[in-house]
């Protein structure tokens, strides 16, 4: 059995989702294999290579892979399936881009942020915003599995892959990359992060996310929102921690202004420690808290930040 | 233009999943059911580009037990022309439906498919995509915002580093996200007005398509509950447990 592992980069740098990855590749038994897609991809080559328990690494370097194009990520991975089991990709927006392309030209199943493997075949994975897993057995011949990588730890660094190139046979495509508009931060990415602070609807505006800011920069964190806060146009939809924006599961999270919803829980309620600042004392957040604070934000945040550092933090 | 948006009838958002005893699935007897979130989103899009006159029909299509009517009859509340219902009481998986909407879309000669970018049921996330492939189309994933400009559709996608333009030859597929547009309430007239817009009843039979699932639920239970904690007084003690009672200052 061999499983093909799809590695989430930038061109640049190998992404900690990868490894991730690879972890859940590994409870399924066989040898694994990952494909790096892009353009210029030396360095991510190399580092994918280190990874423990990987096999062989293939690069395929294409113009239209610089930004991972729908059509052109179907037709490399479509290509490469006949020598795998397996295709598991990270559930991250890359990748839910193209997988379902490929589970379609396969003639398969897709099996959705799996955060379970119980073997080659069995995948446990949440539905309903998280309120209920369902374990699920495919029957099809090859498993096209995308991984909710807060799930999982990161396979260790200390292998020694061969890393080979592959030839792209990507034809004309019928869509083009346009433009990007990516936000800038110098703080950690939010999936990634060990600490993460979000607001919610309680925040009141955009400007009032300034609270949060020193407190972020203290503690290191990765700033998020409620999707109540990026509906109400406070902050850009990339910071939405939910079921239908980001999962995160970092060592702490700090809800502020948060009030729970179903919806909000499910995208982070595998953080190891939740703190939540809420002046209702009723609030669901407090269900799921280690830690609850019942108390107005504008008060309590700028006590929390001098505390902060009083304590040397 | 013309406009083929399918809609799915799931559990009403504000509803809790509640998990049989038997682990067999979740609960859907005597519970609300609405639209999929998504998916009004899908057809107020379609129905604002009608109201533009960038689209010349809009068909709403349900796959789905009877009742799925009602979540066509909203579709056709809110503006569209006419629906379709592929009646079955089976639970289908996305690869089934998405071959089901294929032939839809090339029976009814559809320029531009716009669906939900998940269904917040199942959360698989796939239907819209294997559409795509199997109809050959380009894809604009998780909209932001659309807008077309000749024999071309511009779609700026949310991704996770922030937002991203493609521009997609037509006929395309587009998938929805929260941020796209506001749906409407349907007016109490045009609730009325759609009980006469025609419906067409089909099987999946009548368009060729095996159903058979791929994947076998072995038990769907309820997630590891997290205890509550504790409530603390004052900022200080929150630093104070933070640092030297959980260690993750």
């Amino acid at each position: 059995m061999a499983v093909l592992v799809i590695a989430e980069h930038d061109n640049a740098s190998l992404k900690d989702a990868t490894h991730k990855t690879v972890t859940a590749a590994a409870k399924m038994g066989g040898d694994i294999d990952v494909l790096v897609a892009g353009k210029g991809i030396k360095d991510v080559m190399a580092a994918a290579a280190k990874i423990d328990g990987v096999r062989a690494v293939l690069g395929v370097d294409h113009d239209s892979l610089e930004r991972q194009l729908a059509e052109a990520m179907e037709v490399v991975v479509v290509g490469l399936m006949d020598g795998y089991d397996a295709v598991l990709s990270p559930d991250t927006t890359t990748h839910k881009n193209y997988m379902p392309r490929v589970a379609a030209k396969l003639d398969v199943q897709q099996i959705s942020s799996v955060t379970g493997v119980e073997s080659a075949d069995t995948f446990v994975r949440p539905i309903y915003a998280g309120n209920a897993m369902a374990t699920v057995q495919s029957t099809d011949a090859k498993k096209v599995v995308t991984v909710r990588t807060t799930a999982f730890a990161a396979a260790g660094e200390g292998g020694s892959a061969s890393a080979s190139d592959s030839a792209a046979n990507i034809g004309d495509l019928k869509s083009e990359f346009v433009s990007e508009e990516l936000t800038k931060s110098d703080r950690p990415e939010l999936t990634a992060a060990k600490t993460v602070i979000s607001g919610g609807r309680g925040m009141g505006s955009g400007e009032n996310f300034k609270l949060l800011e020193g407190i972020a920069d203290k503690l290191g964190a990765a700033m998020g929102a409620s999707r109540a806060a990026v509906d109400a146009g406070f902050v850009p939809n990339d910071w939405q921690v939910g079921q239908t924006g980001k999962s995160v599961a970092p060592e702490l999270y700090i809800a502020v202004g948060i009030s729970g919803a179903i919806q909000h829980l499910a995208g982070m309620k595998d953080s190891k420690v939740i703190a939540a600042i809420n002046k209702d004392e009723d609030a669901p957040i407090f269900s799921v808290a280690d830690y609850g604070l019942v108390a107005d934000l504008f008060k309590a945040l700028p006590e929390f930040e001098a505390e902060l550092e009083k304590a040397g933090v | 233009m013309k406009v083929l948006v399918p809609v799915k009838r799931v559990l009403d958002y504000n509803v809790k999943a509640r998990v049989k005893p038997d682990q067999s699935g979740v609960d859907l007897s005597n519970v609300k059911m609405s639209m999929n979130p998504f998916d009004e989103i899908a057809v107020e899009e379609a129905v604002r580009l009608q109201e533009a006159g960038t689209a010349t029909e809009t068909i709403v299509v349900s796959i789905g037990p009877a009742k799925a009517q009602e979540t066509i009859r909203t579709g056709l509340a809110m503006g569209m022309d006419r629906g379709v219902h592929v009646q079955t009481d089976d639970d289908l998986e996305p690869l089934a439906v998405a071959k089901i909407l294929k032939a839809v879309a090339e029976a009814e000669g559809a320029d531009l498919v716009i669906t939900g970018k998940q269904a917040i049921d199942n959360d698989y996330g796939s239907t819209g995509g294997m559409l795509a492939a199997l109809l050959d189309w380009p894809i604009g994933s998780a909209a932001n915002s659309m807008s077309k400009d000749g024999d071309a559709l511009t779609v700026v996608k949310e991704v996770d580093g922030g937002l991203q333009t493609v521009k997609l030859q037509m006929p395309a597929l587009v998938t929805t996200d929260l941020r796209l547009n506001e749906p409407r309430y349907a007016s109490l007239p045009n609730i009325m007005k759609a009980k006469r817009k025609p419906i067409e009843a089909k099987t999946p039979a009548d368009y060729g398509v095996d159903t058979t699932p791929r994947l076998k639920t072995l038990k769907v239970t309820e997630p590891a509950a997290r205890e509550a904690g504790i409530k603390v007084e004052d900022a200080a003690a929150l630093v104070d447990k933070l640092k030297n009672e959980a260690g993750v200052l």
